[in-house]
């Protein structure tokens, strides 16, 4: 047999190949345009890596209000598309990527966490793709001077203020201790808690631990030395509930604070016995399963629990007040992510958290921080930070 | 070698059902005169001019954006593949930190293009010279310790520059650095709108303007970059210097009598595959509009060490081939979801396991292996077993 | 700052022995391979937490909970026994599945340094996405998560300075010793592990004297498998969690702690394993727990500038003085 060589044989394939995916592609580009009967919006977040935990409830929500919307037989359905980031910056931008060139989004609720957000941002403000987010905190994505980028939560420089004044004022702590996890989100919190307990009054110190790491009994003997009334902690909640489980065991008795990334039953869990029992989580997000909150509350936890057979949890309000935001501007009539960014510059109303209108930076007016204590492996609402007691 | 000669290795030959295709390749490669040669390297700078083809994307990565994966991890891994091989291939030198010099890369984009206004050009250059400085730097102290001893170091430095930067509040702490700014746009030029382009799918694409959303542009760019390193590190692999590492590879005492001066050279190895590695930081730092330490974990320095040892250590095509592999296969098989790196680390021992010595080892490199390991040092209980003897016999004759 | 310290002194030591005992046990397992096979085992990592996973499983079968006094002892012997068995039987198949393919055809330490890579990345997907969810019941995108197992009730023993000794740290401590001394032991006054130390000294000549290399081979990453489930048996109860990337972190700590102490000396890793605990305790409090790892790396390169072997030398066989 007369041998071809490889490389050629390979290059011919290669050739033909490309060709004849080039004619595919060429067809595929030229359909759009005339009148829509369903539009595609993106939901993006870590949906199975470590946080997922977090994100699913964010994805439940969003899928109930666009189901609920669905059910009403409208004439321009939505399609909600799922993009698994796993909080991952440069696997949130990819997807972004394909997410505007090939499934065509109109706009996209997310990303979730704030490092994706700050990657994926100027994509979508190059594509001009409007972005609601429910979860994303960090103070500095509002500075970016993105036109197409919003959230339905308040920023951490809020959060953290709130949770500042509370253990000042609330708790009336005048030697707090604060931690952070050296993450992007745990950081900067840390950092506004410690100034705003400090203009109320509080001596502060400081000290980091290492999330990836299991012996935090540096910090705890820190701790135990400085002897505070309160302990911050800014971080997730795995890392919380050890640093929980082994600040009570080497005896350090201080009320134990946290922030929305620790609003999860797993920190009691990961604490062990009652270690954190009655500390106290701020949030900027409402949780109501009860539906004690309001009627919208109500009716939305009920669907909420009837759908997925789960309380509420973190965000899942936020959520689908994201998710209401792009439907009301599709009953609006807008298909486009141009019309549908005009509808959402002018958005006011009622959603299940809060009052939705947003500033020209993209943060949503207003915003209350509320506080969460750790009863058994619950967390009920103990109430708004400005007015709630221990 | 012939390929007649090859069908004397029936050992090698059942053994390594992967590489075989490879090595005739090779074998082909070997007995081509220039004019050959050299159309086949225009062809492939072609084919790599024409690899975002969305056609060609939607069958090399249906599951993300192909012309972003393209520059990043592919172009990435590619550029950090060949600068680690300077390292590790052509020096012996095994270094487990060798992402430092990627961040140092995109630390100096980020902090000189953020807070100090220069521009994409100024910093490349500024870049590639502090990468190389701090590769002197780590190697100075340390490159008269041996194997592993340096691997360990070298793990530590990596780490050491990922923490430090992380605890460092003036360049944003864990934060890191948003809004780097792009390079500037060289020409708004763009590419007619015609049958011809539209089949290329190059229509309307502007390769010399550099915005977010379009990657295309930054993939050309991290392509000259490419091309130009590959050249850099071929001309040094037939110079005085190549043939001082591969006497430093081989024998390292050996070398040292024979009047090597080992430790300029070892230390020369440092700089040029850090300076490399700055070069892709730079590259990719003006991309990614932000960048945090996270990017820079230990696991990216032993993920191209893999590249490397997996496409051939020593061998430029190998190390690319491998690079390519190890940036592909994950967002290849990202339909299987969450089992993604499973498949992917699994992948990394059979390939290993039925080739050890990479898919595309170097002629040079393939003699050494006879010789004793090819200056990667062999396993030390590794002679007895009944297999093992009969690669003794094959080796030895 | 140096104030810090004084305050901190005795806490800081006692935690530092602690952590640093865990990190020596997991050292173990790194340096009987690297001696014998001069091969930086990655995946040793993911054999460590087998091992707290298979602890993990016992305690919750057996519904521990407040264990303390001598009853403690008991059950960490089990859990030892259990983590060992786990872990030194997964090292066994590791080295079969991995390694020996690698070792039949002469490959080079760096194809096996990037199989060990590969292999660990493996083993931990495998966890995280498929053994988790179906050993321990959770829902599938949890596996990721941590999984709690309390069973020990922490009781105060005596006090060191004006710090505390608490039970659970004391036995992580002596647990490290014992294992030590009898590995040792092993390794010098047993037949078998006359061959350990005679192939790590000449593979070759070991041959030609009748040891069998591929049975030492096994009985090598089985005894350092079972170390790192010991270790794991230890964590346990120190910390009573687990995840899928528990190894990670320890399991680089470990190899710096056994190239700290000469890579390949049993005894090495254990001075080096406690002084790596030290150090990095000491550090936190002079510098902020942040500067942690800085701290040990930076320590590390200083010893081996001026100690290049590390503090004790290297070399298995020599481990009888």
């Amino acid at each position: 047999m007369k041998r071809v060589p490889p490389r050629m044989r390979l290059l011919a394939v290669l050739g033909a190949a490309s060709l004849a995916l080039a004619a595919c592609g060429d067809g595929s580009d030229s359909g759009s345009g005339g009148d829509v009967s369903e539009v595609s919006i993106g939901l993006m977040g870590d949906l199975t890596g470590e946080n997922a935990g977090i994100v699913l409830p964010i994805k439940n929500a969003a899928q109930l209000a666009v189901d609920e919307y669905n059910a009403t037989s409208p004439k321009v359905k939505i399609k909600l598309i799922p993009y698994d980031s796993q909080a991952k910056p440069e696997q949130a931008v990819s997807l972004a990527k394909n997410a505007i060139k090939q499934d065509k989004i109109v706009g996209l609720i997310g990303p979730a966490f704030s490092g994706e957000s700050a990657q994926v941002g100027p994509v979508l403000e190059e594509a001009k793709i409007p972005s609601v987010s429910a979860s994303a905190t960090n103070a500095t994505l509002a500075e970016s001077g993105w036109k197409y980028w919003h959230r339905v939560i308040s920023d951490d420089d809020v959060q953290g203020a709130g949770i500042g004044e509370f253990i000042a004022k609330g708790v009336a702590a005048k030697k707090v201790f604060v931690i952070d996890d050296k993450s992007t989100y745990g950081q900067p919190l840390a950092a506004t808690v410690k100034a705003a307990a400090e203009k109320g009054g509080a001596t502060t110190q400081t000290d980091s631990i290492d999330p990836s790491g299991s012996d935090f009994s540096s910090t705890v003997n820190k701790a135990k030395a400085f002897a505070p009334d309160a302990i911050f902690f800014g971080g997730y909640y795995a890392e919380g509930g050890k640093l929980i489980k082994q600040l009570r065991e080497g005896g350090v008795k201080a009320t134990f604070l946290s922030a929305d990334g620790s609003l999860d039953p797993g920190l009691a869990k990961g604490a062990g016995g009652d270690n954190a029992e009655g500390s106290l989580i701020g949030c900027p997000c409402l949780i109501d399963p009860e539906g004690s909150a309001g009627d919208a509350s109500k009716k939305f936890a009920e669907a909420y629990k009837a759908k997925f057979n789960a309380p509420t949890a973190i965000y899942a309000a936020e959520a689908y007040d994201a998710a209401t935001v792009f439907i009301k501007a599709v009953q609006s009539g807008a298909t486009t992510p141009e019309d549908i960014q005009k509808f959402i510059g002018t958005a006011d109303f009622a959603g299940v958290s809060k009052q939705i209108k947003f500033e020209a930076n993209g943060e949503v007016s207003g915003g209350d921080v509320y506080i969460y204590k750790v009863t058994g492996e619950s967390l009920p609402l103990l109430g708004n930070a400005k007015t709630a007691k221990p | 070698m012939s390929s007649i000669e090859w069908a004397k290795k029936p050992v090698r030959k059942i053994t390594s059902p992967v590489g075989s295709g490879m090595d005739a390749l090779r074998d082909w490669w070997a007995i081509q005169a220039g004019p050959v040669r050299w159309t086949v390297y225009l062809a492939l700078i072609v084919g790599a001019f024409l690899l975002p083809h969305e056609g060609i994307g939607s069958f090399m990565s249906p599951y993300s954006d192909w012309q972003g994966i393209l520059f990043y991890p592919i172009g990435g891994y590619i550029l950090l593949a060949i600068g680690l091989n300077v390292v590790v291939g052509q020096a012996g030198l095994l270094d487990l930190g060798y992402v430092a010099f990627f961040a140092v890369g995109g630390y100096t984009m980020a902090i000189l293009g953020k807070q100090f206004g220069w521009g994409f050009w100024e910093i490349i250059a500024v870049g590639v010279l502090l990468a190389a400085l701090s590769g002197i730097l780590l190697g100075a102290p340390t490159l008269r310790l041996r194997g592993d001893y340096l691997a360990i170091v070298t793990l530590g430095f990596g780490e050491i520059i990922r923490l430090a930067a992380r605890n460092t509040d003036s360049i944003g702490g864990p934060n890191g650095i948003a809004g780097i700014p792009h390079p500037p746009n060289l020409t708004e030029w763009e590419f007619p709108d015609n049958a011809f382009f539209q089949a290329l799918d190059l229509e309307g694409l502007k390769p010399f303007t550099y915005g977010a959303l379009d990657t295309r542009p930054y993939y050309y760019l991290m392509l000259v970059a490419i091309i130009g390193t590959i050249i850099f590190a071929k001309r040094l692999e037939h110079s005085r210097v190549g043939r001082a590492w591969a006497a430093i590879r081989e024998d390292e005492d050996a070398a040292e009598l024979m009047g090597v001066p080992t430790f300029k050279f070892k230390l020369a190895a440092f700089a040029i595959g850090a300076a490399f590695g700055g070069l892709s930081g730079v590259v990719y730092g003006s991309q990614a509009t932000s960048i945090i330490p996270e990017d820079f974990p230990f696991i990216l320095s032993a993920t191209i060490l893999a590249a490397v040892v997996l496409g051939g250590s020593g061998n430029i095509p190998g190390v690319m081939i491998g690079a390519f592999l190890i940036a592909w296969i994950p967002e290849r098989v990202r339909g299987v979801g969450e089992y993604r790196i499973l498949v992917f680390g699994a992948a990394l021992v059979i390939m290993m396991a039925l080739r050890p010595e990479g898919l595309l080892p170097s002629r040079q490199r393939k003699a050494e292996l006879k010789e004793g390991t090819g200056g990667m040092g062999s396993l030390g209980a590794e002679v007895g077993g009944p297999g093992g003897a009969e690669v003794e016999v094959e080796v030895s004759k | 700052m140096f104030n810090d310290l004084l305050n901190q002194f005795w806490p800081a030591t006692v935690d530092g022995l602690s952590l640093g005992a865990i990190y020596a046990l997991i050292a173990l397992g790194y340096t009987m391979v690297y001696g014998v096979l001069r091969l930086i085992n990655f995946a040793h990592s993911e054999i460590f937490m087998i091992g707290t996973f298979a602890a993990l499983a016992v305690v919750n079968t057996l519904g521990f909970s407040s264990v303390g006094g001598f009853a403690l002892v008991g059950v960490v012997l089990l859990l030892a026994v259990v983590g060992g068995l786990a872990s030194g039987a997964s090292a066994v198949a590791l080295e079969f599945l991995a390694y020996r393919p690698l070792r039949r055809k002469g490959a080079s330490r760096l194809a096996a340094l990037i199989s060990a890579i590969g292999a660990s990345l493996f083993l931990q997907q495998l966890f995280a996405r498929i053994l988790i969810p179906w050993w321990f019941d959770v829902p599938k995108e949890k596996g990721a998560l941590p999984l709690q197992g309390h069973f020990v009730e922490r009781q105060d023993l005596f006090a060191i300075g004006d710090f505390v000794v608490r039970n659970d740290k004391l036995i992580v401590f002596l647990g490290a010793i014992i294992m030590m001394i009898a590995l040792d032991q092993f390794v010098s006054r047993t037949k078998l592990g006359r061959g350990i130390r005679a192939t790590a000294q000449d593979p070759e000549t070991s041959v030609l004297m009748g040891v069998n290399i591929d049975r030492i081979v096994t009985a090598t990453f089985a005894i350092g498998g079972a170390m790192a489930g010991v270790a794991a048996a230890l964590y346990m109860m120190r910390f009573e969690e687990t995840d899928y990337f528990v190894g990670f972190l320890l399991g680089i700590k470990a190899f710096t702690a056994a190239v700290l102490g000469g890579i390949g000396n049993l005894r090495g890793a254990l001075v080096g394993g406690l002084v790596l605990g030290l150090i990095e305790m000491y550090g936190s409090v002079l510098f902020g727990t942040e500067w942690q790892h800085v701290v040990a790396f930076t320590v590390l390169v200083l010893v081996l500038m001026f100690r290049p072997t590390g503090i004790l030398g290297e070399s298995l066989q020599q481990a009888r003085v």
